[in-house]
């Protein structure tokens, strides 16, 4: 079980605006011919990058390490590989006005925290880095604020995953291992596995 | 105060609260393909891990495989890389595969009902979105990802919070032409493409109640279209018709008793529900989307939105969607012109689908000018289909008849659009470059509205196709 605690995540931070990105965007189904996660960070946005435009072709915004998206970000597919592919690009953290549930839950589960602000905060934030993109936001997981020069906001994120983050049971396959045998005890009284009706 | 079904099922499988407030959840059927178990397995076997209960756990292969020359070696280095890993895995491991060549080779969530492993009253997970198809059955299914499919191999449990339930009747009776994907696309459409995140879905009224399961197979196929995770539709006497004499169904007398238990899971109907939404199935008409999420969809005969006219919020999205398609606000989505016609997907490549694409077809050819191919769910669905002669209706016509998987819905295999194609498809998902060319279009529809728009070259609607075969009949 990992016990790495995130509490938090400072750095410049990469716009990237729209409702609804989802995640064969973030990272296209071709790239998920593979058998490890190694090296997705390369296709990261692969077509919405042959617009030179995007944020992820912009010189400024490389090495970026928080990431600012509008509403519904990762919708579609329940590809582990989108948020897998951000956070080896170098994304540390995601600042937004929300998620897709199983993104989330991904990203959770990588230790890659994203916090919920307003539609009017996000957009101050993205104006801010925009005008600026050398500016530092700082993510305070632990706090559940987020920072920029002047500005600084409130965000949530739902409980389960704010302690999974910030007690470092993130990675919880081994939490969920070490009650064995009360799981084999929930199976032996469930009909379908037993056979008895 | 009554229950939903999936407090019940939730309930019945609820090994423990968790340090950080989730419920550790017993998931009672696991369903594995190459795509997102590779990394899965590796994980396991790095922490010295076994698979928990191999004999709750099966694989097949859909993704990738091609679906014309599925001769081994596969031509796609990669794709056969990711065959041999889940052959070795599943030999290694214990778990059944149904494997190339096998009669049960298909769309995973084809082949869980089909072979009677999906049952009402289970929980089933899949690295997969599209795992809420089994919630036809009353089954509460949810779509993982490659870190949770470690999870349940490992532990045969997931960490999850708990779901709202928002129960979705379905009024009225649904007119000839209009379709259990048309339902769908409505209820998207109505209730947004993040308008179920923390809910799950409740499928019902007796529009619903009237569907087959393969219908209801459909609507719960696409809730994760609009955010929920988990969509389900209470077991009845159609559920358990549908599972009787199936290869993993109880057998003899077993089987009533399980009738019993399967119908005591059920929605009380007392059950409190969270929200309530009704949609009038009388008023439905054949769906087509224009844009590039599932819920930007228009009725056949009607016209696509002016972004001036919507709200500002809405206005970038669908000025962004205009463009990439290349429409215009205003113009009629009736007479689109088509290149490609797919029918195929875990949303509707059973049986019933390709019946019902074949009626249209019958005695008609495709435009000249489009490329159609049907590539039925499973090798099950494809062999039923052919002894019933389907297939020789599909090639008469000009359609080419393939082998079971995944295909153009998310080109990971060779079938793909190329270029700016435009794509009447039977499939779930128009999101940007998803069949497989950056720049493709994808217009969503029922496979009887892509047999119709097959022949015709364009969006047609296909009642007008039906009344001729009514009138030929």
């Amino acid at each position: 079980m990992s016990v790495s605690r995130i509490a938090h995540v400072s750095g410049r931070a990469i716009p990237l605006r729209g409702h609804d990105i989802d995640t064969d965007r973030i990272i296209p189904a071709r790239y998920l011919k593979a058998v490890s996660f190694e090296g997705l960070e390369a296709h990261v946005f692969a077509d919405d990058r042959s617009d030179p435009a995007h944020a992820f072709n912009q010189l400024q915004y490389q090495g970026a390490k928080v990431l600012l998206v509008n509403r519904n970000f990762g919708c579609g597919s329940s590809r582990e590989h989108a948020p897998q592919a951000l956070q080896r690009w170098g994304i540390g953290a995601i600042v937004g006005e929300g998620y897709s549930e199983i993104f989330f839950g991904n990203s959770v589960q990588l230790g890659l925290p994203c916090l919920t602000v307003s539609h009017d905060d996000v957009k101050r934030l993205m104006a801010a880095c925009e005008a600026d993109p050398t500016s530092v936001v700082d993510v305070d997981v632990a706090g559940l604020t987020v920072r920029c020069g002047s500005i600084a906001l409130k965000a949530t994120m739902p409980k389960p995953a704010y302690e999974a983050l910030t007690t470092g049971l993130w990675d919880g396959t081994g939490m969920l291992l070490d009650n064995f045998e009360q799981v084999r005890q929930l199976a032996s009284e469930l009909p379908y596995v037993t056979g008895s009706w | 105060m009554g229950q939903t079904l999936l407090q019940k099922v939730w309930d019945a499988h609820t090994v423990r609260r968790l340090p950080t407030g989730q419920t550790q959840l017993f998931i009672g059927l696991h369903l594995v393909h190459e795509v997102t178990s590779p990394q899965a397995f590796d994980m396991i076997k790095a922490r010295g891990w076994r698979v928990a209960f191999p004999n709750r756990t099966f694989a097949t292969v859909d993704h990738i495989v091609p679906t014309a020359n599925r001769q081994r070696p596969f031509l796609d280095t990669m794709a056969e890389a990711m065959m041999s890993s889940l052959e070795r895995n599943c030999a290694e491991h214990g778990i059944p595969l149904y494997n190339i060549g096998s009669e049960h080779q298909g769309i995973v969530h084809v082949i869980g009902p089909e072979l009677g492993l999906t049952q009402p009253g289970m929980t089933i997970a899949c690295g997969d979105s599209h795992t809420s198809t089994h919630g036809a059955f009353g089954a509460v299914a949810f779509g993982i990802g490659t870190s949770q499919v470690r999870d349940v191999l490992a532990s045969q449990c997931l960490a999850l919070e708990p779901l709202k339930v928002r129960r979705i009747e379905v009024t009225g009776r649904l007119a000839s032409g209009v379709y259990a994907k048309d339902v769908i696309l409505e209820i998207i459409r109505r209730l947004g493409v993040k308008g179920g995140a923390g809910y799950a879905y409740e499928y019902a009224g007796p529009a619903v109640d009237r569907m087959t399961m393969d219908e209801r197979m459909t609507i719960c196929n696409m809730s994760i279209e609009g955010a929920a995770r988990v969509g389900y539709v209470n077991p009845d006497e159609t559920t358990f018709a549908f599972l009787k004499g199936r290869a993993f169904a109880p057998q003899g007398t077993q089987f009533e008793a399980a009738t019993k238990y399967w119908r005591s899971r059920a929605s009380d109907p007392d059950a409190r529900y969270d929200d309530h939404v009704v949609i009038d199935g009388d008023q439905l008409e054949p769906t087509v989307t224009w844009g590039i999420n599932p819920g930007q969809s228009v009725g056949v005969t009607g016209t696509l939105p002016d972004p001036r006219a919507a709200s500002k919020d809405d206005q970038a999205g669908i000025e962004e969607a205009l463009q990439f398609m290349g429409f215009d606000a205003g113009q009629r989505i009736a007479g689109t012109r088509i290149d490609v016609a797919f029918i195929g997907s875990c949303t509707n490549s059973r049986l019933s689908d390709l019946r019902e694409a074949a009626r249209v077809v019958r005695g008609h050819r495709v435009a000249p000018s489009v490329k159609a191919l049907v590539v039925p769910g499973s090798e099950g669905v494809r062999h039923a289909a052919e002894r019933e002669g389907l297939h020789e209706i599909f090639q008469r016509a000009g359609f080419e008849w393939r082998g079971a998987g995944c295909s153009m819905c998310l080109a990971m295999n060779p079938d793909r659009l190329e270029g700016r194609q435009v794509c009447a498809s039977s499939s779930n998902r128009n999101f940007k470059g998803r069949q497989g060319s950056p720049t493709g279009r994808t217009l969503l529809m029922s496979p009887a509205m892509v047999a119709a728009a097959a022949i015709a070259g364009e969006v047609v609607d296909v009642r007008t196709r039906l009344a001729d075969v009514e009138v030929t009949a």
